[in-house]
């Protein structure tokens, strides 16, 4: 058994694992915290396979922002567990059912030994760069496509602020319809008052 | 040697597993978001392993736009969760039922 396989075992298990506590923990942060070393596992997984950009994109995107926004969103949350616990096995019999029929279609499918005959790197990745490769493929046959995905990363952008944003009450902020139907007589009043003598009277004496 | 059912092996399992997880936390949101981020890392593992074995570069670029929608969806998600929180002070899946269908 070479090295590569070990490693795959290795960070294979951990995978499963930490995805296995994922949807067991009783803590949500555990739970979160979980699915970090899970992906961290699936990043190793994807250097074995030579896509070092997607690894580290992995890394970056999901350990370094989606998973510190669960992260913030399950500490914001005052959460009561045990009520969501309630009746935690009941479905459990069903869960692993429908589990191990996908399990076995898999493997029905996996068994043909045309999988198990890929064992080397497909020609044009043994010796490629990994980034310039999907670069020049991004950039040009995909590039359409690309712009679409700023676009959806745009309107995620808009959707989560407008969604979550609430006005403060007493928040100073300028309505420019009330400022515009303002008129002076609602501003300023003007009395009449008779003049007043004291001031020349305390100057006489 | 790994072959490329190995691979296929695990990406299978963690399917499974997410998909128990599903059926396990069928009352906290929070739990079921993250059980469909695990699902979409098992779609990709599959997606890399293809890439790799069969040499063709276009998976990976697949794997790069759905990390794009999943990082979408999720803080989408998350927006709604807050919201809900807010107004109903829980996240039980099970006691969504305002929309009266």
């Amino acid at each position: 058994m070479d090295a590569q396989s070990i490693l795959f075992l290795i960070f294979s298990g951990v995978l499963l694992l930490a995805a296995l506590r994922v949807v067991t923990a009783r803590n949500p942060v555990h739970a979160v915290l979980f699915l970090v070393l899970a992906f961290f596992s699936a990043a190793a997984l994807w250097i074995l396979l030579r896509a070092e950009f997607l690894a580290i994109a992995l890394v970056l995107v999901y350990v370094g922002a989606v998973m510190v926004l669960f992260l913030f969103v399950v500490m914001m949350l005052d959460i009561n567990i045990d009520k969501l616990r309630q009746g935690f096995w009941r479905n459990a019999p069903w869960g692993f059912g429908v589990a191990a029929l996908i399990v076995l279609q898999m493997w029905l499918v996996l068994s043909q030994p045309q999988w198990q005959g890929l064992t080397q790197a497909g020609p044009g990745i043994a010796n490629a760069d990994n980034t310039r490769a999907l670069g020049m493929l991004t950039f040009t046959e995909y590039v359409f496509p690309l712009q679409i995905a700023g676009v959806i990363l745009l309107v995620a952008i808009i959707a989560a602020i407008g969604l979550t944003l609430r006005g403060r009450k007493d928040s100073k902020s300028q309505d420019p319809s009330r400022q515009i139907q303002a008129r002076a007589q609602d501003r300023v009043r003007l009395v009449s008052m008779p003049t007043e003598d004291r001031a020349r009277q305390n100057k006489l004496p | 040697m790994v072959s490329l059912s190995w691979y296929l092996g695990v990406g299978a399992l963690l399917f499974a597993i997410s998909v128990v997880g599903i059926f396990l936390n069928r009352k906290n949101l929070i739990v079921l978001l993250m059980a469909i981020e695990l699902m979409l890392l098992a779609v990709n593992i599959n997606f890399v392993a293809f890439s790799h074995y069969l040499g063709d570069y276009h998976g990976q670029v697949f794997v790069f736009f759905i990390l794009t929608v999943a990082a979408a969806e999720s803080a989408i998600g998350l927006a709604i969760l807050v919201v809900l929180f807010r107004n109903l002070s829980t996240i039980d899946v099970q006691e969504l039922d305002m929309l009266k269908g």
